[in-house]
């Protein structure tokens, strides 16, 4: 078979794919970009050209900037813990023993149920009422009364990561897991016949070659959490007040509430963006100290 | 002095494998034990044993009269060299050698002395700074050494250290392996299923099979005198003939073969009689004590030849000048040189045995 | 002693991964007044399904599963199918247009799907297709596809390559030896691709919410939305905690037989990144 034969097979071979993502994904997106430039009037049903008029709106926006930063601080705590707990479960499931697909099985399932629907879960747990967590805590002494979980700013976020660890920490603890497998059992026992500690072992064996595996964990979970929809529109609506809605969340207000396209679509295009430029910085910084290691 | 002693050394693993099923042996200080026999046969075992990695289901380990099984493995004072290296990948060779001693707490001036006094034994000076991932095979077989010579213990435990290594750089190895080891005066513990290394390189040999040790000696010991069919097969290459014979009058028979050879004065009528193919003679015409073969098979082995003669059934092998079989010969096991067995218990019957110098 | 404390930690990981579940199925067995009693009571005694049966007759809950099955097997079938030819094409590419394309791919699967939302919903309300599958189950191919792609090339790649220039000897089309050989060969992986996508598909929420707006064809996601009502003040628990039972519960079967399917898929998917 000729080369070109065998080079047009693969495009046929590629086409659906290209199709799929390009009807899907890449129209999807350049709209977007487009109508964040634009100016849609609803009443005379008119989409004119506006340039960068919605970036320079949102750079004045106080709910755009409060969106962001909760965006961020819902982002930051929920990763940092997923983090230390994956590794904790991780290592817990390193080892082998009885039933150890069962637990596995059952570790996994926060992360296989529909974070929407389990997000209504959550808010009857935290219900100020009749929710199980106040009346759990309680019983521990851990306050003395009821908390409105999802009425005051703070507790409201503090739900929410709770909620996000619950759903996403199964990731991080797969991710670890295969990072863990990958070390020979070899190495550990030569460490551990260098007289080094268990502790010791964790720390200046295992722990450093982890590392790339917990950087593509954080690397996921930052961008997911970044992008997070479901758990925060269901469990507070991005309430209350304003307090814990994320840029995903006034986004869609934007559009489906206030109808206002551009503007909602500027903001969910600038937020990708920042996103965006994070992680070619983050990228950037990553190859540079690989480099020069 | 670091004398080892083991006795009565079990192991049972979870589901009822005895990996090492009543071993006793001893490791006299500053010389190499080799452990030698075929995969599953608990030579690794024992080894992972003597360095802590696992507990014996019962049985005693001491070094130098004081009890090891009570120490754990971190302080046994061993060096361990890994069949596949187990190199900490992210140190550099230098951290490699050197982290057993940061561990101690032993000052960084003098853990660098060390740690170049090492590299320079081993030739490893120019990769100090290098990763694991950056070696070759030879070079992190040393590395894996130089990791245990680092902290001069009283025991080096060797697992197989050459087998992932190529025939070539093997071989080489092998010397300077030995030549190491007596220079640092160490008592070591060599793991191997390749009998040539275990010849070359023991003081003594424990061949093993099936969670015991067979039988313990120097190699000449063992390859003089199997005590053992298994022992007799397994040590030495080419391997041995054996034939089932019956007596015959003062001779015995295989099948159609007569073999005028006659078997130890027991009682018994059936034996296991085998030769080394460097001890049996061939003639061009009759000999006294000789018997017919044809030639069936020939396969160069560099300076000799590997001669497959048949007579009857039954075949024998022999190791002699390229040219010293053609057609049709004589061939004869010298009473000496044959080593007997009993076919039940597959255990040497001490009657005519090679105790001829060679 | 030190077995203890580690069976201790298993448990204690186990009880908080299902607790919220768990404290859903008992919630929605419980009577009414047992829910909202204070001091909180854990057990449901007598154990009922009014709540479940009032669910159903409320809802067409039966609908809804039907809807998400659907959707998500089409979807994931429609996935497969553009995954795998083109994971065929990566496996066999050379290195640096393979990692290249892997990359870009896995920089399409982590948009914030909110990007997409509102293009594709235009796109859906001028076709006709609000409350018709067809709206989700294009998306839903197109959003998973980095997944199956990544899923599918790694195995691909460890097929030996004289099978497939065996096939193209016999005269098998690049296509024909996808579907005959590769996909059969690799059928473990494409079973785990095809595993993954279709629970992502399942708990999908946003398009679900936006594009479905009709109850007969509301998927469980969308559906659990209208159970609950627009505020959390006049729902009816018991009833709400039955459907998230009900809605769960499949996929919950699914995890636990599948397990280590999904783990290993997931694993490996991750150890390449």
């Amino acid at each position: 078979m000729s080369g070109r034969e065998r080079a047009r097979d693969q495009w046929y071979l590629l086409l659906p794919a290209v199709l799929l993502l390009g009807v899907a994904v890449v129209i999807p997106v350049a709209r977007v970009i487009l109508l964040s430039l634009s100016r849609v009037d609803l009443a005379e049903g008119a989409t004119t050209f506006a340039g960068l008029d919605a970036y320079a709106r949102l750079w004045g926006d106080s709910r755009w900037w409060s969106s962001w930063s909760n965006t961020l601080v819902f982002t930051g705590c929920s990763v940092a813990v997923e983090l230390v707990a994956g590794v904790a479960f991780a290592l817990l499931l390193h080892r082998t023993f009885r039933g150890r697909g069962w637990v596995r099985a059952l570790v996994i399932l926060p992360w296989a149920l529909p974070t929407a629907v389990m997000a209504l879960a959550w808010g009857w747990i935290f219900n100020d009422a009749f929710g199980v967590a106040n009346d759990l805590l309680q019983r521990l002494g851990m306050i003395g009364a009821p908390v409105a979980w999802l009425g005051h700013p703070g507790t409201a976020m503090a739900a929410l990561i709770v909620a996000d660890i619950w759903k996403t920490t199964p990731f991080v603890t797969l991710v670890v897991l295969a990072g863990l497998q990958s070390i020979s059992a070899d190495v550990l026992e030569a460490a551990r016949l260098d007289g080094l500690s268990a502790p010791q072992r964790f720390r200046r064996i295992v722990l450093p070659l982890l590392v790339p595996t917990l950087l593509v964990a954080v690397a996921f979970r930052v961008v997911q959490a970044y992008g997070s929809f479901d758990l925060i529109y269901v469990l507070t609506g991005g309430g209350p007040g304003g307090s814990t809605e994320t840029v995903s969340l006034y986004a869609f207000q934007n559009v489906f509430r206030y109808l206002d396209f551009g503007y909602g679509s500027a903001v969910a295009t600038q937020a990708a963006l920042l996103l965006a430029i994070a992680a070619a910085l983050a990228a950037a910084l990553a190859g540079r100290k690989g480099g020069r290691a | 002095m670091s004398d080892l002693r083991g006795r009565e050394l079990v192991k049972e693993f979870p589901g009822g494998v005895r990996a090492l099923d009543g071993v006793s042996f001893e490791a006299p200080g500053r010389k190499i034990l080799t452990l030698l026999g075929p995969s599953g046969c608990g030579k690794t075992t024992l080894l992972r044993v003597i360095a802590g990695l696992e507990s014996p289901t019962s049985g005693s380990l001491d070094l130098d009269g004081l009890d090891l099984l009570g120490v754990p493995a971190g302080r046994r004072d061993v060096g361990f060299v890994f069949q596949n290296y187990a190199l900490y990948p992210h140190l550099t060779v230098a951290g490699n050698l050197g982290l057993a001693l940061e561990v101690r707490g032993m000052a960084r001036g003098e853990r660098e002395r060390k740690i170049r006094e090492t590299a320079s034994i081993l030739g490893l000076e120019a990769l100090l700074a290098r990763k694991p991932g950056q070696l070759s095979g030879g070079q992190q077989q040393r590395v894996a050494l130089g990791r245990a010579l680092v902290r001069q213990p009283r025991l080096y435990l060797l697992d197989e250290p050459l087998s992932n290594l190529d025939a070539v750089l093997r071989e080489s190895m092998r010397f300077e392996l030995k030549t190491l080891l007596r220079r640092v005066d160490a008592t070591a513990i060599y793991v191997t299923h390749d009998q040539a290394e275990a010849m070359s390189l023991s003081d003594h040999l424990a061949v093993m099979r099936g969670g015991r040790i067979l039988q313990y000696g120097t190699p000449s010991d063992v390859y003089r005198r199997p005590e053992q069919v298994f022992v007799a097969t397994f040590v030495g290459s080419p391997g041995m003939t054996l034939w089932r014979v019956t007596r015959d009058g003062d001779g015995c028979r295989s099948g159609a073969a007569r073999l005028p050879l006659a078997p130890p004065s027991t009682p018994a009528e059936d034996f296991l009689a085998g030769i080394r193919p460097e001890d049996v003679e061939v003639f061009a015409s009759a000999a006294p004590g000789s018997f017919q073969a044809t030639v069936e098979g020939a396969e160069l082995m560099g300076a000799r030849t590997l001669f497959t003669l048949r007579s009857g059934d039954a075949l024998t092998r022999v190791l002699a000048a390229p040219d010293a079989c053609a057609g049709r010969v004589w061939v004869r096991w010298p009473p000496g040189r044959v080593h007997w067995f009993d076919p039940a218990t597959e255990r040497r019957i001490d009657g005519a045995i090679g105790t001829e110098a060679r | 002693m030190r077995r203890a404390l580690f069976a201790l930690a298993i448990v204690a990981v186990l009880l908080w991964s299902v607790a919220p579940a768990l404290w859903q199925a008992l919630t929605a067995l419980k009577p009414d007044e047992q829910i909202t009693k204070i001091p909180t009571v854990y057990l449901p005694n007598p154990v009922t399904f009014e709540h479940v049966t009032a669910l159903w007759e409320r809802k067409p809950f039966g609908r809804y599963l039907l809807n998400s099955a659907l959707v998500s097997a089409w979807a994931t079938l429609l996935c497969l199918v553009c995954a795998a030819p083109a994971a065929a094409v990566l496996s066999r590419a050379p290195a640096r247009w393979r990692n290249r394309a892997l990359l870009g791919l896995l920089w399409v699967g982590l948009f914030p799907p909110i990007l997409l939302l509102f293009p594709l919903y235009e796109g859906v309300r001028f076709l006709g297709w609000i409350n018709q599958p067809a709206a989700l189950i294009i998306p839903y191919a197109a959003l998973h596809l980095p997944l199956a792609v990544w899923v599918l090339e790694s195995a691909f790649r460890a097929l030996p390559r004289e099978i497939e220039e065996a096939g193209r000897l016999d005269g098998l089309r690049a296509l024909d030896r996808v579907r005959r050989l590769h996909a059969p060969l690799a059928a473990p992986s494409v079973a785990t691709a095809g595993l993954l996508v279709f629970i992502f598909c399942w708990n999908e929420f946003l398009l679900a919410l936006t594009f479905l707006t009709r109850d007969g064809a509301k998927t469980v996601t969308a559906g659990i939305a209208s159970v609950a009502g627009s505020s959390l003040y006049e729902i009816p628990w018991g009833q709400l905690s039955a459907a998230t039972v009900c809605a769960t519960l499949p996929l919950a079967i699914l995890v636990l037989v599948f397990q280590r399917r999904i783990v290993s898929g997931l694993t490996r998917g991750a150890v390449k990144g």
